[in-house]
């Protein structure tokens, strides 16, 4: 693993505790849905891929308190907390993970693919970097349509560090620092792609650092820490806002498990896994904010038994909505009616004989 | 108390393999402990407890193979305890190594089967054909047994134009030649073959050699819609049928359709005598349901609409396009709805259900010239009027000579729906509404 | 823009596509276009020439050397509702972007449950015959033609190059226009005034009822050419251009091979799993009583086409070939006049 010497020291100095417990609650709602999810996936209500943010709360929640409600989010596809801390229901990312019709994209998408145009969470995206250049052409549209000034719109685009040597890392981050884009890449860091060392992969693993060859400038943030990371992002977004500069931020973090729900991750040591564990990020605040007399422990077990409960009710809700109907399965192919848009089922003819 | 289940630990995992048990039955759970190893078809995966509690039960023996979702252990309160596994269903132990991915569908493995004995098929074939030309084009494997087959073997090989033409046009294709490339028979064959059938007289199946040209007839092919005419005029012959004959004074009627058609001049609408017939027809059918029935094999089907059929005349043969609810329609409605359906009948335009649901039918041959004449009945209506053209005839009323417009209307009637009475009061009526054409308008 | 129907112009193919991107840029301000060399450069092939001065680096974007950065950046902007015309300079570059065009633009609309629409048109010409060797000379539509979720436009003609491009941009969907380096300078008449083609139908160039020849694009031009030749010798050809290869109008092509009952098609790219063998099945299942003769293909041989001219003639479908197979069919099926 990388040097060690990334844990900040940062006190919450002149936090209101109002927003510390909101913090909290939202670590708290992350840990607890993507837990129930990897529960549903071994159930077989999930199918397919599923992508856990176990370990990541502090930068979800960090990075969706930077957002102004007029910014774009682009994520990667381990987009369930950003889904659900960008202003999605619970509930509705659930049905969306067991493939119901009353699933954020209607059953179409399944984890990878949360999306919803409205609260600007452009997607969730399966291919890795898929989702840069057009988080860098939502920036271009931006810097076409309305004038610098803290009141413009940004773009946040979140990426994995193995997605730093993806050739659409590179072309876009090219245009974002030719073009003066209001983008910032956020690179949430755990240290591997699946098993793959960020060393063994990047020429350049101090990734905060390889935005230069584009004139882009580049932090490190500790990733755990969920006050660092907004401000950090925040800065970041100003900068896009005011200054219409682009900027990288590397976090770092751990990764609790897997790479995914199928991923036992046997290739970490257990010193790894252990020191993981140890440096929770859920754990570790509830702790630092018990420690600190914003809440209790009975507070923080309240908090926890809430989450339990939402989560417990999105299942729920879940289970009980419907499928999508196969009468549908056409429908959205397009966007503008056209002729001769094929609508057959497999074996259907293919021109009936008048 | 509940029940841990086999997970689904992978996309593709359809069963799993409980290698090693990692708790022992009586002890302490925690959410989130792993209580056994789990061998799937990719990896060793950790089987992590959703609840705490104690473990009460162990349902397998380390090494089973168990489907997903099915129970391996009970975690409980610790107040109740059991050795024996209590499961009843029956799970298969595993060989030695890797476990099965989902076993083969015996179904299909017998389909399996059934297909390469089909090919038996095409084996058999290639020992009974004669040698054939070679191919001219290099073919796949599979294809040159079927290119072998030419001449002197089970299969025919035909375009599938000349199929059809040849099914249409009662041609034997085992008695026609091909000239197409590898013996195939070709459209130009089966159009040999038709008019050689033709200049024999329809002696039956055509001799392989094309017939000599006929000099003294042209054979003329039926089309489509000739040959359903054909077919049910042939039909129309079987209905027994019996005919009514009355003669109209059409004066009122003629003055009647002129000052119609002035005041409807600069509308561009022009009424014709026909469409006149046709809406009287259709208020008398009203007046006289049992006309407006149809014979149903073993019953009379009393139609509630009035559907006047009108016969076209066309290039490609007669039509009887439909003016639906006739007797609700006015004369101009009619009036150019049978311009319209007669305009599609002659384009060949005509759709079916434009074509269908008459339940009576009117004929008019008054422009030939034609004074009257009997039509065939149009089955299952129970009846047709022929109507002739409106000629004036010397008539001697109160003691002077007159001049007055005659027409002469036919009905044929099928005896099985209608008898004489019957047939006559509807004749007799649509004469009086004739004679008093302003009734057609109210 | 001017009114009613005048005297229709003669013109290039290239002035057609040139006079709709200024016409659209004019009247829509969403619309904006980006690729390489487009702007300063006026464009490798100057489709786009003087749009740059008219309208400015805001909407008229060079862009560099980075298909997949830029095509999937005017995904971005087309999801926040601009409208891109995207030039990528030949179908052969437009494999660098293809991750970003097919499981991106194609799939959003639909991965996405319908809340986000792609608004774009990427236009490239596809062809060879210029001896640009292997990499510069592909006809690879039926890559895209493949995709559901994209349209896919080929117009032959000047005037089919103006209504089409309109229908692409004002179009909510990513639409691929192919077009050809041999059609730029074609000529042809094309109407005055607002012209909005149909997506989605094919049309029957010229009517005939002796044989059909199928053909898109370029090889439009070989196809009318070899029917006018047999129209000489007084064989009716019919020809029909498919001018959307997706959606594909499969009742056009049956109708016609109902009437002719021979039918072959021409198509530049090569033989196996191409553009033909649609065609060719849909024939087979929709006019299957109807066909006196197997269904042909004229098609590329199948190799990565060698510079050398002489190779390159003898690799790429012509007038001849076409010709030579329309007359074994009518041979086949021993056609008389």
């Amino acid at each position: 693993m990388a040097d060690t010497n990334r844990r900040s020291k940062k006190k919450p100095v002149g936090e209101k505790p109002e927003l510390l417990r909101n913090f909290y609650e939202g670590m708290s709602l992350v840990r607890t849905f993507e837990l129930r999810a990897s529960e549903m996936y071994a159930r077989a209500k999930i199918g397919g891929y599923c992508h856990l943010n176990l370990g990541e709360e502090a930068t979800v929640v960090g990075l969706t308190a930077a957002l102004e409600d007029r910014d774009y989010l682009y994520t990667t596809y381990r987009d369930h907390g950003y889904a659900i801390m960008r202003g999605m229901e619970p509930s509705v990312v659930m049905a969306e993970l067991f493939g119901k019709a009353t699933g954020v994209v209607g059953g179409w998408g399944g984890s990878m693919h949360m999306f919803d145009l409205d609260k600007r969470m452009l997607g969730g995206y399966g291919i890795v970097g898929g989702q840069i250049p057009p988080a860098t052409g939502a920036a271009l549209a931006i810097s076409f349509r309305s004038e610098a000034g803290p009141e413009s719109e940004a773009v946040m685009c979140l990426l994995g560090d193995g997605t730093t040597n993806i050739g659409a890392f590179h072309e876009s981050l090219n245009l974002a620092g030719l073009w003066n884009l209001p983008i910032v890449y956020v690179i949430v860091n755990n240290g591997l792609g699946m098993a793959t060392t960020v060393e063994d992969a990047s020429a350049e693993p101090d990734l905060y650092k390889r935005g230069s060859a584009y004139r882009i400038e580049g932090t490190r943030v500790d990733g755990d820490d969920p006050i660092a990371v907004r401000d950090a992002a925040r800065a970041a977004l100003k900068k896009a806002r005011v200054e219409r500069r682009p900027s990288l931020l590397e976090l770092m973090s751990y990764r609790l498990k897997g790479h995914s729900v199928v991923d036992p991750a046997r290739y970490r040591s257990k010193e790894d896994t252990d020191e993981a564990k140890r440096n929770d990020p859920v754990t570790a605040f509830r702790a630092k904010l018990v420690a600190d007399g914003v809440l209790t422990e009975k507070d923080a077990d309240a908090i926890d038994d809430g989450a339990d409960k939402v989560v417990t009710e999105a299942v729920a809700f879940a289970d009980e909505s419907p499928d999508p109907s196969i009468d549908e399965l056409f429908d959205k192919v397009y966007s503008t009616p056209v002729a001769n848009a094929p609508r057959r089922l497999p074996g259907e003819p293919v021109v009936v004989l008048s | 108390m509940s029940e841990v289940t086999m997970p689904r630990l992978s996309d593709t995992m359809e069963e799993g393999e409980l290698a090693h048990w990692m708790k022992n039955v009586g002890d302490r759970v925690e959410k989130g402990d792993v209580i056994a190893e789990i061998e799937t078809d990719k990896a060793t995966m950790d089987l992590e407890a959703f609840e705490s509690g104690v473990l009460e039960k162990q349902l397998v023996e380390e090494g089973t193979i168990v489907p997903i979702g099915q129970a391996v252990a009970v975690i409980g309160d610790g107040t109740s305890s059991a050795a024996e596994p209590e499961s009843a269903t029956e799970v298969e132990t595993p060989a030695a190594g890797k476990k099965q991915e989902a076993e083969q569908d015996t179904v299909s493995a017998k389909a399996k089967g059934e297909i390469e004995s089909g090919e038996l098929e095409e084996d058999d074939l290639e020992q009974s054909a004669e040698p054939g030309q070679p191919a001219e084009s290099p073919q796949p494997a599979t294809a040159e047994k079927a290119v072998e087959a030419s001449s002197g073997a089970d299969k025919l090989r035909m375009s599938p134009l000349a199929r059809k033409l040849a099914h249409d046009n009662d041609i034997d294709l085992d008695a026609v030649k091909g000239t197409g490339p590898q013996g195939r028979i070709i459209r130009a064959d089966i159009d040999a073959a038709i008019e050689t059938k033709g200049t024999k007289g329809g002696r039956g199946p055509v001799a392989a050699a094309p017939a000599p040209e006929d000099a003294d007839a042209e054979i003329i092919s039926l089309n489509k819609i000739r040959k359903v005419a054909a077919r049910r005029l042939t039909e129309s012959q079987t209905v027994p049928h019996f005919f009514l004959t009355n003669v109209v004074e059409a004066e009122r009627l003629m003055a009647l359709r002129v000052d119609v058609n002035n005041g409807l001049a600069n509308q561009g609408v022009k009424i014709s005598l026909n469409d006149f017939i046709i809406k009287a027809v259709a208020i008398v059918l009203r007046q006289h349901p049992e006309a407006n029935s149809s014979w149903n094999g073993d019953s009379i089907l009393r139609h509630r609409r009035v559907n006047v059929g009108v016969a076209v005349a066309t290039d490609a043969g007669l039509l009887v396009p439909v003016v639906a609810d006739a007797d609700r329609k006015t004369l101009s409605e009619i009036g150019a709805e049978v311009v319209e359906l007669a305009g599609k009948a002659r384009d060949g335009k005509l759709p079916l259900d434009q074509m269908s649901g008459g339940t009576f039918s009117v004929s008019n041959l008054g422009m030939f010239g034609i004074d009257e004449f009997t039509a065939m009945i149009n089955p299952p209506e129970a009846g047709i009027l022929a109507v002739g053209a409106a000629s004036p005839v010397p008539v001697l009323r109160n003691g002077e000579l007159i001049e007055l417009s005659k027409m002469k209307m036919t009905m044929t009637v099928d005896h099985r729906v209608l008898d004489g009475a019957t047939a006559a009061a509807f004749l007799r009526d649509l004469k009086g509404i004739l004679e008093e054409p302003l009734r057609i308008l109210v | 823009m001017s009114e009613s129907a005048s005297e229709p112009r003669i013109i290039t193919y290239r002035q057609a596509l040139s006079e709709t991107l200024r016409a659209e840029l004019e009247r829509d301000e969403n619309v904006f276009l980006i690729g390489e060399e487009i702007g300063v450069f006026k464009g490798s092939y100057k489709i786009t020439a003087g749009l740059l001065e008219d309208f400015g680096p805001k909407r008229v974007v060079d862009a560099p050397i980075a298909e997949e950065g830029f095509v999937g950046a005017a995904i971005g902007a087309a999801m926040l509702g601009l409208r891109p015309v995207v030039e990528i300079m030949t179908l052969n570059f437009s494999l660098v972007a293809i991750d970003q065009i097919v499981n991106h633009a194609a799939k959003m609309h639909a991965m996405f449950g319908g809340q986000v629409k792609v608004p774009m048109v990427i236009r490239f010409p596809g062809g060879g015959g210029q001896q640009l060797a292997a990499t510069h000379s592909q006809n690879l539509e039926v890559w895209y033609a493949h995709i559901p979720g994209l349209k896919v436009l080929a117009p032959s003609t000047p005037a089919e190059a103006k209504a089409m491009l309109t229908a692409a941009i004002r179009d909510d969907d990513p639409v691929i226009f192919l077009e050809n380096l041999a059609l730029y300078s074609v000529k042809g008449e094309v109407p005055d005034g607002e012209q909005v083609a149909e997506i989605g139908k094919a049309a029957v160039v010229k009517p005939g009822s002796d044989l059909t020849i199928v053909s898109y694009s370029r090889g439009m031009v070989t196809a009318l050419q070899v029917a006018e030749e047999f129209e000489q010798k007084g064989v009716s050809i019919e020809v029909v251009d498919l001018r959307s290869l997706r959606p594909l109008d499969r009742e056009t092509i049956c109708a016609s091979v109902r009437t002719t009952s021979r039918a072959v098609i021409f198509e530049d790219d090569m033989l196996s799993y191409g553009i033909g063998a649609e065609i060719s099945a849909t024939i087979g299942e929709g006019a299957f009583d109807y066909l006196d003769a197997p269904v042909r293909r004229v098609a590329a041989s199948e190799v990565p086409l060698p510079y050398s001219k002489p190779l390159e003639t003898a690799a790429l479908p012509h007038a001849a070939d076409l010709s030579r197979v329309v007359q074994e069919v009518l041979d086949a099926t021993r056609f008389t006049k």
